[in-house]
């Protein structure tokens, strides 16, 4: 039983020139205690699934069709008020940049009581023990004392370890974190994944960890999801992904980058861009630039086919081709 | 049009011949070093008595670049990259030391009317290429504009064959000149960027970050192409990034940065196979391995100090594993061990 559940997701930006379809029929599950990683490009459609599961959708961005459950219940077509305590309290999320998402005029304790509270009926002196325990928990030294600082008094890494502390204020099932590690370095970053993963472990919440960084993913998720033009292009377990991708993009992906334990003359280029969303190609999004393109890709658009250990939307793995 | 070509490939290859015979490399560091005031406005100083404040953003660094070979320069945010790469264009005026390019000193040739032709010969390309495109020019005046700027063509019909071609070696078309940079996407921008770069036909490209803002599959197609600029043209690099893989993807020498210093200085072979300074190691074990899924690992604890405020002795030592009294009173000197350049007192006396 899967604790998220998104089924055959739309979500489309009505302009004046017609709709936008920014995501189109994506599906997928996460499983209680589960990290599923989302990878993509910019533009292919990550932050807009996150934001359609946590309810924060611009308007005029809108879920056209499809269904988001969380434990059975749709949570998709949500009156606001019902959502907002649904988001903190059962779906906490986590952005990418840890300065903006803290409100720099309160105190961090303040904002963290405040959650809590919001969340959970418990009074001033409890909130606050629950505060401190939180920042301890995030790797916060002097906890007690730091708790009455304000956000511009921590590093960026801190503020980012502040921003998890919020989004497991009122103990969520289920954690969505848009890009957390982008705005940090590279050895801030090994210690908020780390972070991030062992605080999930142990509280049993699920994580739907967004990114465009693989080696993050490699690290951290047990699933991935490779997004491509608003589809899921494949998805399945992370190492089946990274080191037999059944997709042409995704192989195309991880050729792209470039590999620190070897050396080579030259990478692998994709050639192209992604389309836009006005135009995107019939049949197979990804066809204009696949290596092994063939006709049926420019007709037809495929589903989410088994290969081997991951499912990928490629007509290389119809039944009738093998 | 030919007349104009053959007049700058001459010239390029009368410097190519006076650097290669007398020996030294294209571009040579000593001592740079810069320091911004970030003190106080003078009324707070007066009146709350807060003291002047010095930021030494790079504190002595010193390397060589030998001609079409490239250097990178890695380390985290506040480590004084950038501000190396300012100073080596000309953006920033030393506060001590200098460099020397094609054995001339380059701060001093800056300021007097020789220079320009220096600055045609060293250009940059810019991290963000949202930023680094004036958005109410369209990309034949952008490409066009060193050119005109430094009166290397100044009739119209031959500027525009000229941007062409320039678009072209980057894997633009030159019917893309008359466009805004709003119409391409982010990989086109820093191409645009570089064709711009290559304008003037330079010898020496100062690159800060210059794949950093790109998707992985775009940032394949920028780091090719400069590859392949460097090969036809024998370009010289120095190039800036926080992305160690990509720095082992383009690098001959790489030079690792810690609070404006430099901690290590290593062939690229060397650094990467053998790590010697333990800030190079912790950046190494840091970054994600793609095809370990799942390992589990200590990253290193702490984070960079605050620059203004710097640790005595070795600024690494409060996160180093192998500190010891040494390391926090005396700072180390970038020494020649093991035969890489190294600031560490613990390699130096054999502790690790």
């Amino acid at each position: 039983m899967s604790l998220l559940q998104v089924k055959n997701l739309v979500v489309e930006f009505p302009n004046r020139r017609g709709t936008l379809r920014a995501l189109d029929d994506i599906s997928f599950g996460i499983a209680p205690g589960e990290i599923l990683g989302v990878v993509g490009e910019s533009g292919a459609g990550k932050s807009l699934t996150g934001a359609a599961i946590i309810g924060l959708l611009e308007p005029p961005g809108r879920i056209a069709s499809g269904q988001i459950l969380l434990e059975g219940q749709r949570i998709d077509n949500l009156p606001y008020e019902q959502m907002r305590h649904i988001r903190g309290r059962q779906i906490g999320a986590i952005f990418q940049d840890p300065l903006t998402s803290l409100n720099p005029l309160y105190s961090i304790g303040k904002q963290l009581t405040e959650t809590i509270q919001a969340h959970l009926p418990v009074n001033d002196a409890e909130a606050r023990k629950r505060a401190i325990a939180l920042l301890e928990d995030t790797g916060i030294p002097a906890a007690a004392e730091r708790i009455d600082h304000y956000p511009h008094q921590f590093s960026g890494g801190m503020r980012q370890r502040v921003v998890i502390a919020l989004a497991l204020a009122a103990q969520p099932k289920l954690i969505v974190a848009d890009e957390p590690t982008t705005a940090l370095d590279v050895s801030i970053q090994a210690q908020i994944i780390t972070l991030l993963k062992n605080i999930c472990k142990d509280r049993g919440a699920a994580v739907m960890l967004i990114t465009h960084d693989m080696g993050v993913i490699a690290e951290t998720c047990d699933r991935v999801a490779v997004l491509y033009a608003g589809r899921v292009a494949e998805i399945g377990p992370v190492h089946e992904v990274i080191n037999h991708p059944a997709h042409p993009y995704t192989a195309g992906l991880m050729a792209a980058i470039p590999d620190i334990t070897q050396d080579r003359e030259r990478l692998h280029q994709i050639d192209g861009a992604m389309p836009r969303l006005n135009a995107i190609p019939p049949g197979c999004a990804y066809n204009p630039r696949c290596p092994k393109v063939f006709e049926r890709c420019t007709r037809e658009r495929p589903d989410l086919l088994p290969a081997g250990a991951t499912r990928a939307a490629c007509w290389l793995h119809a039944k009738e081709a093998v | 049009m030919t007349a104009f070509k053959v007049a700058l490939s001459g010239g390029s290859a009368a410097h190519a011949v006076a650097s290669v015979g007398a020996g030294p490399a294209l571009v040579q560091a000593h001592d740079l070093a810069k320091t911004f005031d970030v003190s106080a406005p003078w009324l707070n100083r007066v009146l709350e008595g807060k003291p002047r404040q010095l930021l030494n953003a790079v504190d002595g660094v010193s390397f060589e670049i030998e001609k079409g070979k490239t250097l990178a320069l890695v380390g985290e945010s506040g480590c004084g990259k950038s501000t190396v790469a300012r100073l080596l264009v000309g953006l920033y005026e030393p506060t001590r030391g200098g460099f020397t390019f094609d054995g001339q000193d380059a701060h001093a040739a800056f300021k007097t009317p020789e220079g320009r032709k220096l600055r045609r010969r060293i250009q940059m390309i810019f991290q963000d290429p949202y930023a680094s495109l004036n958005p109410r020019w369209i990309v034949e005046n952008i490409v066009g504009e060193p050119l005109k700027e430094h009166g290397l063509i100044t009739d119209a019909a031959q500027l525009k064959d000229r941007v062409g071609e320039l678009l072209k070696s980057v894997g633009l078309s030159p019917l893309d000149g008359p466009k805004y940079p709003h119409q391409f996407s982010g990989g086109q921008r820093q191409r645009i960027s570089i064709a711009r770069a290559l304008a003037t036909q330079p010898e020496f490209l100062v690159c800060d970050e210059p794949t950093s803002a790109l998707d992985v599959s775009v940032q394949a197609q920028v780091l090719n192409i400069m590859k392949d600029l460097q090969r036809e043209r024998g370009l010289t690099y120095l190039f800036i990034s926080h992305n160690l893989a990509v720095v082992r993807h383009v690098s001959d020498q790489v030079g690792v940065m810690y609070l404006g210093r430099l901690v290590e200085l290593a062939n690229k072979q060397d650094l990467f196979a053998t790590p010697q300074h333990p800030y190079t190691k912790m950046l190494l074990d840091a970054i994600p391995k793609m095809h370990d899924t799942g390992r589990a690992r200590t990253p290193v604890q702490g984070e960079v100090p605050n620059p203004l405020n710097p640790p005595t002795g070795c600024t690494f030592h409060p996160r180093c594993p192998h500190v010891n009294e040494r390391c926090k009173a005396e700072r180390p000197a970038l020494l020649e061990l093991r035969g890489v350049k190294i600031a560490c007192h613990a390699v130096q006396e054999d502790r690790i």
